[in-house]
């Protein structure tokens, strides 16, 4: 009697023990990843406050005149933010202009007309697309891309759409190669898998029956995306729109390579100019003195700014989108 | 009233509108199904093909004019696949052949020549899940129609109107024809893709299981539905519920592994089949 019980605590207690083992276990576990994810709002938290501490000198030194003053002088030391932003701006715009209708484009085929043996070769094509390194784009860029525009894009368009008065402002001036708007549409190739691989997701998460429907009433294929699938699903794309901007906003290296890194705002958009991240590349290593280093800084944080916002933009239209389809 | 075999229905030279009152082989006794009655679609020698699989094998019935044609039979027997034959739905999808014709008043509408879009403004379809557009009631509605016609303000409207009385939902929608369609209950939605159907005036309805996703007074209500839409329409139905076939049906085929088995009036299908598999369905010994 006596040795079972004593034979039944042992086991208990080994069982006991290994309960314990594991708790410790566990409790290592959670708690390591808590860490790493902790880790996460600790690096944002820090990227900020060290943006804005390498920012404050510039901004005691300009005020808030550093976001509206076009002049960039590391001479006399006087910096000012709008040409960048502009030239950040624009450049996207310019990408969005270009990539949104050839993004739609490229999944609405893959959604509703491709052929089977087609859908994945260009799905893998999209994804390696979104694979190129940005410095390829930005060789390709200045070695092809620009002589092409200098040579044959940019004087059409002076000799075409430069005439005409009011939208001709636009399209003006000697033809460079590199500047705006060349940026912009290297900007639009570069967030056309970006664009098109989530828009694509977006409209395969329209239900077939609902597709059919419309089809069912003798609508055309053209109808069906255009009333159908595009209503369906435009908070997802307005999304998908966004994280593309987001891209294009950011975009640094092939920017740097084909925009002509002027400090300056010009009524062309041929003409050159810079982006946020293109003046920050460009300039660091030559940044003396505070001031021109925090200038910089300053730079960043306003892209940290602008892109935030649009990202998180983003982030509310796709969780808008499924909690539809959640519901 | 008796039913018969169809392939009795099949006169190899028939020409549209077909007698259908020639008899063949067991049943010769007895009249055929439906005789007399005009037929709007017949289905002659049908075979369906997804990717070489051969899932409906050699169908040949009639669909009378304004009169309801259910098609029943166990899962993956090909009643789904026949009806999205009959308003061409299947050639959105790439490897789905059909041979063999199908006579829509007398035109084959399997011909490559055939306009699918006025096809499928002629046969409208309601799908098992009620199938809302993301936009308003009235939208939902106007949408089929602006495909077709060039409507004023008022006879646009009218057509709404009409369309959503001829579904039994006008007086529950008519203070919100702005609202978004989705924001409809289940078995309003349905009768919204009902209506939704039936503006671009068609001449028949293919109903694929439309009650399967809806509670039982919905279901009452949509059946409700086809007992009047039956005098205007030919309506095809594909039910998994037996007693809805013989609630609404005037006519009824089972199919079993892509064949069709029976066909003929339903009230002769449950109370006197003569096939066997046809009674060991309906009387729930298998299926």
């Amino acid at each position: 009697m006596t040795e079972i019980a004593l034979t039944l605590t042992d086991a208990h207690a080994s069982t006991a023990r290994r309960a314990r083992r594991q708790r410790l276990q566990d409790a290592v576990f959670r708690n390591a990843t808590l860490a790493f994810a902790l880790l996460v709002l600790l690096i944002l938290g820090g990227v900020t406050v060290s943006l804005i501490d390498g920012a404050l000198p510039a901004l005691r030194a300009f005020g808030f005149g550093f976001v509206g003053t076009e002049v960039w002088n590391p001479v006399s030391e006087q910096f000012g933010a709008l040409a960048p932003i502009y030239g950040t701006l624009v450049t996207s715009v310019i990408a969005m202009a270009v990539g949104i209708p050839v993004s739609f484009g490229i999944a609405l085929f893959i959604t509703e007309m491709c052929p089977a043996w087609l859908k994945r070769p260009l799905g893998v094509a999209i994804e390696l697309l979104a694979g190129i390194p940005s410095i390829i784009y930005g060789i390709w860029g200045l070695f092809v891309f620009a002589p092409f525009m200098q040579s044959t894009v940019q004087p059409f368009l002076i000799a075409t759409l430069g005439q005409i008065p009011g939208i001709g402002n636009l399209f003006m001036g000697p033809p460079y190669g590199i500047g705006i708007l060349t940026a912009g549409l290297i900007l639009g190739i570069m967030v056309l898998p970006f664009i098109t691989s989530i828009t694509r997701d977006v409209f395969e998460t329209v239900p077939p029956m609902v597709r059919e429907s419309a089809y069912g009433l003798g609508a055309t294929t053209w109808e069906v995306v255009w009333n159908v699938v595009l209503p369906y699903t435009r908070t997802g794309v307005v999304g998908g729109v966004m994280l593309g901007l987001g891209r294009a906003l950011g975009e640094t290296m092939a920017v740097t390579f084909v925009i002509g890194n002027a400090h300056r705002i010009s009524s062309s958009i041929m003409a050159p100019g810079t982006t946020i991240s293109a003046s920050i590349a460009n300039e660091f290593t030559e940044a003396v003195g505070d001031v021109y280093t925090s200038s910089l800084v300053a730079l960043g944080l306003i892209l940290f700014l602008i892109t935030f916002t649009v990202l998180s933009i983003a982030k509310l239209m796709l969780l808008r989108l499924q909690r539809k389809a959640g519901a | 009233m008796t039913m018969t075999h169809m392939d009795a229905n099949s006169p190899a030279h028939g020409s549209h509108p077909m007698p259908p009152g020639m008899l063949a082989g067991t049943a010769a006794d007895r009249p055929i199904a439906g005789a007399g009655l005009p037929e709007k679609i017949s289905v002659r020698n049908l075979e369906f093909f997804y990717d070489g699989y051969r899932a409906l094998k050699n169908i040949s019935l009639p669909l009378y004019d304004r009169q309801v044609t259910a098609f029943i039979g166990p899962s993956g027997c090909g009643k789904s696949t026949l009806l999205r034959i009959l308003n061409r739905m299947y050639d959105l999808y790439p490897k789905q052949v059909a041979t063999g014709e199908v006579l829509l008043d007398g035109t084959n509408i399997l011909s490559p020549k055939q306009d699918l879009n006025l096809l499928r403004a002629r046969v409208g379809m309601v799908f098992q899940k009620p199938t809302p557009f993301p936009m308003s009631i009235y939208d939902n509605i106007a949408f089929g129609v602006r495909l077709y016609e060039k409507l004023s303000r008022a006879e646009m409207e009218e057509r709404i109107e009409f369309s959503l009385r001829r579904a039994a939902l006008w007086d529950e929608v008519k203070d919100k024809l702005r609202q978004n369609g989705m924001s409809l209950s289940g078995g309003q939605q349905q009768r919204l893709c009902i209506a939704r159907a039936i503006a671009v005036k068609p001449s028949v309805l293919l109903l694929d299981e439309p009650t399967s996703a809806l509670d039982p007074i919905s279901t009452a209500k949509c059946e409700e539905l086809i007992d009047e839409l039956r005098s205007d329409y030919c309506i095809a139905i594909v039910t998994h519920n037996m007693q809805q076939a013989a609630r609404i049906s005037n006519f009824t085929a089972f199919m079993y592994l892509g064949e069709l088995i029976e066909f003929g009036n339903t009230e002769e299908i449950f109370t006197n089949p003569t096939k066997e598999k046809t009674s060991e369905y309906i009387t729930g010994r298998f299926g």
